[in-house]
């Protein structure tokens, strides 16, 4: 008979993971027993605590860095750490958004337009679900750029996954659309897990491993049959570029952030590219790094119709979410060029990248948030017509967080773009490098249409205002600015921190 | 029997499913297809785990199948909600989002 041994799990290395789900738990408990006066605020406030507790623990971890918890499942290396804490930072930020409850439908089970609906939006009461589900969501993510394992890597790819789907449908304004966003987002999410995990099964098949170190051990050894390796890592791209958005699998991306609330489209937008890039960072510099030669091609064609498919189809959109939609499939190019370039200096520039790109996204949705007239938020582009003159201050901000989106100097977003297309260049691969800097050129046109729309065109008279944002909002909005102007100035002690912590572990 | 032939109808399956996806339009019948495609993988798994020799794969038909389950619970939450205010499945009939 053999003794069970039991495995160690070195809790103090999972513990950010594990406040954030114990903090999930407690949300689910005070949605169930709390009544519902005090349940905003102790829900928000458990949220939050939960999340600087686990950024907290995610300070204490960072030299404890090259760990493997878990019995190998995950890794605590430097990118781990670094994603983690920006998954973390961009949670905490989205939380401030996700507090402002009038973007929340109060029971999303009542019919859109009926009885029932208009009595529970006058009894004043607020939708709280929100928050468990993003607590949930956020251990997700965070799991996801660490795990080692295939299985640890769908359970976190579902668990990251599947609040967000019933987060997409949950607006109180438009809520067919929001409904619709929903439905289409869980279809074609749940589509790409399924080619996800069919890929999954053939690197099993072809290493005899669910690990990534015993993958990347097989391709070194090179015995296994390369057809299963092909499959494998064809269907396991499939399913990681559908949920970063690259064309050709990016057909959710616009639909889901039109028709989502607003706070829910920042932190989706910002975190869910850091959790997946993050993933795919690693999947493919520990695992596939040997047989570069098989899918740095695809990769390579991927990335490039991704950026120009990106930058053009956002000219002619007239929504302004939509066109925020667009712009992230381009940037989805660009970091996957930092993914291409399998060097250090390409990880650097990615993690670099994301938390450059994360930031901004949730402060551009924030102001997205502010601009409304008496039916909601205003999304068409022609009526922020002349909101430099309305409201200069909120419309300085939103214009420097696009300039950040354009890659324009003195702002974050020219620091990440040089390193991204510089570390592509040290690889070898000047292609994209060149349709990289072109279709960022071709992007900085609408972006600074935008501008010219808002300071130099005379407002309309349409009820078009700018509200006085809540305090949170107000906190989301100037640190986000401030931290995209700090890392446009001052990138060079992040960036030493980055390249000196940031190095897989395998 | 050749475990090889396990394959054939797990891939099989798979693209039936991903077929399905495609070119059904009920959301209901969309979503079973999926199922379909998850139990394909399973049965994949399931496969190598005999031809490896180790236990790995069939851990992780378990893992799928829990997952599954979790995802009809908010699959057809979401489904329900649309059905309840269109009157309709149909994913053709849920177009305001357009570019």
């Amino acid at each position: 008979m053999t003794v069970f041994v039991a495995p160690s799990l070195s809790y103090s290395l999972l513990a950010p993971i594990l406040i954030v789900l114990g903090g999930a738990v407690i949300t689910v408990v005070f949605e169930a027993f709390l009544s519902k006066a005090i349940r905003p605020v102790a829900q928000l406030s458990v949220t939050l605590g939960t999340l600087v507790l686990a950024l907290v623990q995610v300070w204490r971890i960072r030299h404890e860095s090259s760990l493997t918890a878990a019995m190998g499942s995950v890794a605590i290396d430097g990118p781990a750490i670094l994603l983690q804490a920006t998954v973390l930072i961009l949670a905490v930020l989205g939380v401030f958004l996700i507090a402002d409850n009038e973007h929340f439908t109060v029971v999303a089970a009542t019919l859109p337009g009926s009885e029932e609906e208009r009595a529970s939006i006058q009894s004043g009461e607020k939708l709280t679900e929100v928050y468990p589900l993003t607590l949930f969501a956020v251990a997700g993510m965070m799991l996801f750029p660490i795990a080692t394992d295939l299985i640890t890597l769908f359970v976190a790819l579902e668990v990251l996954s599947l609040p967000l789907y019933l987060m997409a449908g949950l607006s109180r304004r438009r809520r067919l659309m929001s409904q619709e966003a929903a439905l289409k987002y869980f279809l074609l999410g749940a589509f790409s897990s399924a080619f996800f995990l069919f890929g999954a099964a053939f690197l099993y098949g072809y290493s005899g491993s669910v690990s990534l170190a015993g993958i990347y051990d097989a391709i070194s050894g090179g015995t296994g049959n390369n057809v299963f390796l092909m499959i494998g890592i064809v269907f396991l791209s499939v399913g990681l570029l559908f949920k970063v958005g690259a064309v050709p699998f990016h057909a959710w991306t616009p639909d889901v952030y039109q028709g989502a609330p607003t706070p829910i489209t920042a932190f989706m937008a910002a975190a869910t590219k850091v959790a997946a890039f993050g993933a795919i960072l690693r999947i493919f510099y520990t695992s596939f790094s040997n047989a570069y030669w098989d899918w740095r091609p695809i990769l390579t064609v991927i990335a490039i119709i991704t950026m120009v498919f990106g930058s053009v189809v956002a000219i002619s959109q007239r929504d302004i979410k939509r066109m925020l939609a667009y712009s992230s499939i381009a940037h989805a190019g660009f970091l996957l060029a930092g993914v291409i370039a399998l060097n250090k200096a390409g990880l650097d520039a990615s993690i670099f990248y994301l938390f450059a790109y994360g930031v901004a996204t949730l402060g551009a949705f924030a102001v997205v948030t502010l601009v409304r007239d008496s039916a909601g938020e205003v999304t068409d582009l022609n009526r922020w017509a002349g909101l430099g003159k309305r409201s200069p201050f909120v419309a300085t901000i939103f214009a420097t967080l696009l300039l950040a989106f354009a890659g324009i100097p003195l702002t974050s977003g020219f620091i990440g773009k040089f390193s991204i297309f510089s570390a592509a260049y040290e690889s070898g691969n000047k292609l994209i490098v060149v349709v990289g800097v072109l279709s960022s050129a071709i992007a900085a046109y609408f972006y600074v249409r935008v501008i010219v729309l808002m300071f130099f065109t005379d407002p309309a008279d349409d009820g078009t205002s700018v509200i006085i944002p809540s305090i949170l909002t107000r906190a989301t909005i100037i640190s986000t600015f401030a931290i995209t102007i700090f890392l446009g100035v001052f990138p060079a002690p992040f960036l030493n921190f980055i390249s000196s912590t940031a190095t897989f572990i395998r | 029997m050749n475990a090889a032939n396990y394959l054939y109808v797990s891939a099989l399956l798979f693209s039936i499913g991903a077929i399905g996806v495609v070119v059904r339009r009920n959301a209901i019948v969309v979503f079973m297809c999926i199922e379909l495609m998850l139990n394909a993988s399973n049965l994949a798994f399931v496969t190598f785990a005999r031809i490896n020799g180790n236990l790995d794969g069939q851990v992780i038909a378990f893992f799928t199948m829990v997952v599954a389950a979790c995802e009809v619970v908010v699959g057809l939450a979401i489904i329900v909600t649309i059905y309840r205010s269109r009157r309709s499945a149909s994913v053709d009939d849920a177009s305001l989002l357009k570019r």
